[in-house]
């Protein structure tokens, strides 16, 4: 799931104010916190607030779309109700938001939401962490089901390095686990420590190099493009 | 140990089996070097220190680059640089242009270092890069000097570069095992020399480096002489994994206290103390472990250099 953080209201409104009518659009696809037709709801009263106390009003109409990522369920929800708006502000993350811009090319989709990362939730601890980093080329075989690139921040292929102490990172006050610990006491446990021990190359960045296409219909490869000789 | 050529005086000396030492020298957000030259002499005139280490921005801070001190500590003072790169700033292009430039300035000796991370340091905002990581800094330089070529195998113009390599190791990692292998991967992949970070505890000293004589690569073990009171209680008090002895804690805060005014006195006191402790202690490493030398960390504190080294 995609973890999003609400923008502060007065981000939010400052780039709608110039508007007088706008359409807020939830989104359940996997977006967490839940930011559905209540969260919708929500915001079209707080910005409805914000204007009123700038002396101004604004109208507004909030939906919800099943996934704004998905272009065809985007447009088939959202078409009939963007002719009366000025603009839509989307309380889904940056994907609903460049697919709704992409598919309605008259109006503007602003953003409601910072997206902070792919993550997966916690339910005890109440929170959301990031175990992967969709860097393109999965390590996880060789590291006991942790991920390095998403779990340490140095992105690491052969750690640790020298700023973990008793187990935990420089980074961020010596709270979180330092990954390649954790991938340590994962290997041992599982006596796999040849691939501890295995010494990785440098990795291949194009994989993680936005922008990033993947083309269903036709074959993907990692393999460079051969240099082109000089003629 | 690599089959690799000594290319830098530092790495001969070590294969003679002498025992030596190493300096720290610490560039900071500056363009007048005359401290760092200055300390440099200091060094040089002791006749044990054969070589300094240049740091690449400490603590993540934005400071003046290690390659250009390394070059002018070796042109004007004539002592041999160890320029630390990190891999916290520079992708593997960065790197391999970095390290022609510094081979064509004559520079020796590179410790391969991670880095401490952009966010500790005074531009946290800053976008890390650690492209590669230290092994494979390690690795890269391994085939520009072994192979004459970049990562890829594209060849030099002019051919293999001259240098050594070095690794860092801690000996306050805590779990220990990983830390070893991975110093084990590192000589895997070309280290020619380690240095170790800093340790105060002597037994734990011992035990470190007897685990790192497997690998058959000299070792200088890592100390830390504290100038004053103050850097002793923030390296107890900030840097993890690592607590000054009590009584040398103890010691310097008298030295404090007692001579507050007579800095003079105050500075003879804390040199006598910093003697006392680790005198000794090299003693020990040096007569009970295979430890190549001592990488002396004492930045800024050179007036120590020679009477804690005339007894080597």
């Amino acid at each position: 799931m995609i973890i999003t953080e609400l923008k502060n209201i007065e981000e939010i409104y400052d780039m709608i104010k110039q508007y007088s009518k706008i359409l807020v659009t939830g989104c359940d696809g996997c977006c967490q916190p839940p930011r559905s037709i209540a969260e919708a709801k929500n915001l079209g009263q707080m910005l409805e607030l914000k204007a009123k106390v700038e002396g101004k009003e604004l109208k507004w109409k909030a939906i919800t779309v099943l996934r704004q990522c998905d272009d065809r369920i985007a447009a088939t929800t959202v078409r009939p109700f963007i002719e009366e708006y000025d603009a839509i502000v989307s309380l889904s993350c940056g994907l609903g938001v460049v697919m709704m811009n992409r598919i309605f090319e008259n109006i503007l989709t602003y953003p409601a939401q910072n997206s902070m990362f792919g993550g997966a939730e916690n339910n005890a601890e109440n929170s959301f962490a990031e175990y992967c980093e969709t860097c393109g080329e999965c390590l996880l075989g060789a590291t006991g089901g942790v991920c390095p690139m998403a779990g340490c921040a140095k992105n690491l292929s052969n750690g640790p390095c020298g700023g973990t102490v008793d187990g935990k990172c420089e980074v961020g006050g010596y709270i979180h686990e330092c990954a390649w610990i954790k991938i340590y006491e994962r290997l041992r446990k599982f006596n796999r420590m040849d691939l501890f021990t295995k010494y990785r190359p440098p990795r291949n960045y194009r994989l993680w190099s936005s922008p990033r296409f993947i083309d269903i219909n036709k074959s993907y490869t990692n393999e460079e493009e051969p240099i082109k000789e000089e003629k | 140990m690599t089959k690799r050529p000594a290319y830098s005086n530092l790495v001969k000396t070590m294969r003679e089996g002498k025992f030596l030492f190493t300096g720290e020298l610490e560039p900071k957000k500056m363009i007048d070097l005359s401290s760092i030259l200055h300390s440099a002499e200091e060094m040089k005139k002791t006749g044990k220190i054969v070589a300094a280490n240049v740091t690449d921005g400490p603590q993540g801070d934005a400071y003046t680059c290690s390659m250009v001190p390394c070059y002018l500590v070796q042109e004007k003072v004539g002592l041999e640089a160890i320029w630390q790169m990190t891999v916290r700033d520079r992708n593997r292009i960065a790197l391999f242009g970095d390290i022609l430039g510094g081979a064509i300035l004559g520079l020796k000796n590179i410790l391969a270092l991670t880095g401490d991370h952009t966010a500790l340091g005074d531009h946290q905002n800053a976008r890390p890069v650690f492209d590669l990581d230290s092994t494979q800094l390690i690795d890269l330089v391994s085939k520009m000097v072994d192979d004459g070529t970049d990562l890829k195998g594209n060849e030099i113009e002019g051919g293999k570069i001259e240098m050594n390599v070095g690794c860092a190791a801690n000996p306050n990692s805590n779990p220990r095992e990983p830390e070893i292998l991975k110093v084990g991967r590192k000589v895997e992949v070309g280290a020619d020399f380690i240095q170790t970070q800093t340790s105060f505890d002597i037994d734990d000293a011992k035990e470190f480096l007897k685990e790192l004589e497997k690998f058959n690569v000299p070792v200088l073990l890592g100390l830390f002489p504290i100038k004053n009171y103050g850097i002793a209680w923030y390296f107890n008090e900030y840097i993890p994994g690592v607590s000054v002895p009590k009584d040398l804690l103890k010691a310097l805060k008298t030295a404090k206290k007692e001579y507050k005014d007579d800095k003079k006195k105050r500075n003879e006191v804390i040199d006598k103390i910093n003697i006392d402790f680790y005198e000794p202690f090299i003693k020990e490493i040096q007569k009970t472990t295979k430890a190549a030398g001592i990488h002396c960390m004492a930045v800024h504190y050179e007036r120590l250099f020679e009477p804690l080294l005339k007894n080597f």
